[in-house]
């Protein structure tokens, strides 16, 4: 068991290699009711939204969720976070790190009309994820739920909110269950699913398939001193909706272009590059390593490094320190693995 | 297994005449994780107790490997090269690390089971 965040997680269950390999062949089940869970209600919901974080609301819908940013007035990143557009409001889910600081940011820009309500206790949230996820979990009426669609069912016959987004590249569920039933519902999940190869998968399998995907972890991979351009996640800046906190700077940055940018690494069989390892190309230092592991999938170490923008391209040869020596990395394409997710349902966001 | 002997750095040890075998421990694998690689030396090279002599790779980090007495490294486990996760599969058996021709006497710090055990406890 590790801490995180405060929260008491298993790294593994049995092995990080078997429940790394489930999710990708069959599908795993993660808890991840560490990740904070807040509910913005009142009229003034929507707007607020619209001009604290980065991407357009308007581009969804209820019954839709969309992955999105909130950023400084510098446009450094604070969190990312995923808000769901439901009929009564919008349930915001972000980072265990940050929860408490999310929370006293989201208020203090808040306007008196507008709650903000922590449900990270009494809300559990748990996550199915495989290419076979579809097919096991137990609940009706999800094969035509879309990819980032939600909605109100039951799992196992508990009363919950089904939603299908993830972070390990795969087709999946998240599932948000009152705090008391979270056990049942997830005994009912692996009692159907266990037969088939579906298994309980901990923080390991879940960093390294999020890796394969090339999605960002944050305080890895970009913080307060990171910006979305720089990060890859330029896609979720939407400058022409109109202002919210970071939007000038942001702007500028867009018209400079990043300074830095996000590369894919690829290493040798045991040279594992690990967060904040050197990185350089023909000598010159040009950035450092943000997330890195083994992909027992790919068969490789895999790593993400921020890195000076167009000092490194793909195919060309960087050097990284493993172990206190110089390791050759391939630059590689994100994301290094691509997994069902998208071809499971047609995607919401363009 | 009687006559297994262990490091306060979570290596395990057995003697046989002066011929000593090297793995790391259950408790030292069931930290690391999966193992994903080992580096260790070639044969032939001479090792003094409490020496680095090569690093395990698992997931979640790297680890020195300390050698637990001196001696001449007669063989490394070949099959390691190919299937690093016999260390967590079998730390004990297929998964021994090195094998070494102890040079002077067996050092005095060692512990048995019982007192590895109740190390590994306090220590957790």
């Amino acid at each position: 068991m590790v801490d995180f965040g405060g929260w008491e997680l298993p790294q593994q269950y049995t092995s990080i290699r078997d429940e790394h390999l489930a999710v990708r062949k069959v599908a795993g089940l993660f808890d991840i009711s560490h990740m904070g869970r807040f509910k913005v209600t009142g009229a003034a919901s929507h707007d607020f939204l619209q001009t604290l974080l980065t991407n357009d609301l308007s581009r969804i819908g209820a019954g839709r969720a969309q992955y999105n940013l909130m950023c400084n007035e510098a446009g450094g990143i604070l969190d990312d976070l995923v808000v769901y557009w439901a009929e009564d409001g919008f349930y915001v889910v972000v980072n265990a790190a940050n929860r408490e600081r999310d929370l006293e940011w989201m208020r203090g820009h808040a306007p008196s009309t507008v709650e903000i309500a922590d449900l990270t206790f009494e809300l559990a949230l748990i996550a199915f994820q495989g290419p076979r996820a579809d097919e096991l979990l137990p609940a009706d009426g999800i094969d035509d739920l879309p990819y980032f669609g939600f909605r109100a069912g039951r799992v196992g016959g508990t009363d919950a909110l089904i939603s299908r987004t993830g972070y390990t590249g795969e087709d999946g569920f998240e599932v948000f269950v009152d705090a008391g039933h979270v056990g049942k519902v997830w005994d009912e999940i692996l009692a159907g699913g266990s037969a088939k190869g579906a298994v309980p998968a901990g923080l390991g399998a879940r960093d390294a398939t999020r890796l394969e995907a090339a999605l960002r972890l944050y305080g890895n991979d970009m913080d307060e001193s990171v910006n979305p351009y720089e990060a890859g996640l330029g896609w979720t800046v939407r400058l022409d909706k109109g202002q919210f906190v970071g939007h000038d700077a942001l702007a500028q940055v867009k018209r400079d272009g990043p300074k830095r940018s996000l590369v894919g690494l690829k290493t040798a069989a045991g040279d594992i590059a690990r967060h904040g390892a050197a990185v350089r190309r023909q000598g010159r230092p040009v950035g450092t390593v943000t997330s890195g592991t083994h992909s027992f999938f790919l068969g490789h170490p895999i790593a993400l490094a921020m890195v000076e923008v167009a000092s490194l391209r793909v195919g060309e040869t960087a050097a990284v320190e493993v172990r206190g020596r110089e390791a050759a990395a391939e630059v590689v394409r994100l994301p290094f693995y691509r997994g069902s997710a998208r071809s499971a349902a047609v995607p919401a966001q363009s | 297994m009687a006559g297994r002997l262990y490091t306060k750095s979570h290596e395990w040890l057995t003697l046989e005449g002066k011929s000593v075998t090297v793995g790391i421990t259950d408790y030292a694998q069931s930290q690391l994780g999966d193992v994903v690689f080992l580096e260790l030396p070639n044969p032939g090279r001479k090792l003094e107790a409490g020496e680095a002599f090569g690093v395990v790779e698992s997931v979640k980090a790297a680890s020195d490997l300390y050698s637990p007495v001196s001696g001449r490294l007669t063989a490394v486990n070949d099959k390691l090269a190919g299937k690093p996760e016999l260390i967590n599969s079998d730390p004990y058996g297929d998964g021994w690390i090195l094998k070494l021709e102890l040079a002077g006497e067996m050092p005095t710090d060692l512990m048995d089971e019982a007192a590895y055990t109740k190390f590994t406890e306090s220590n957790s």
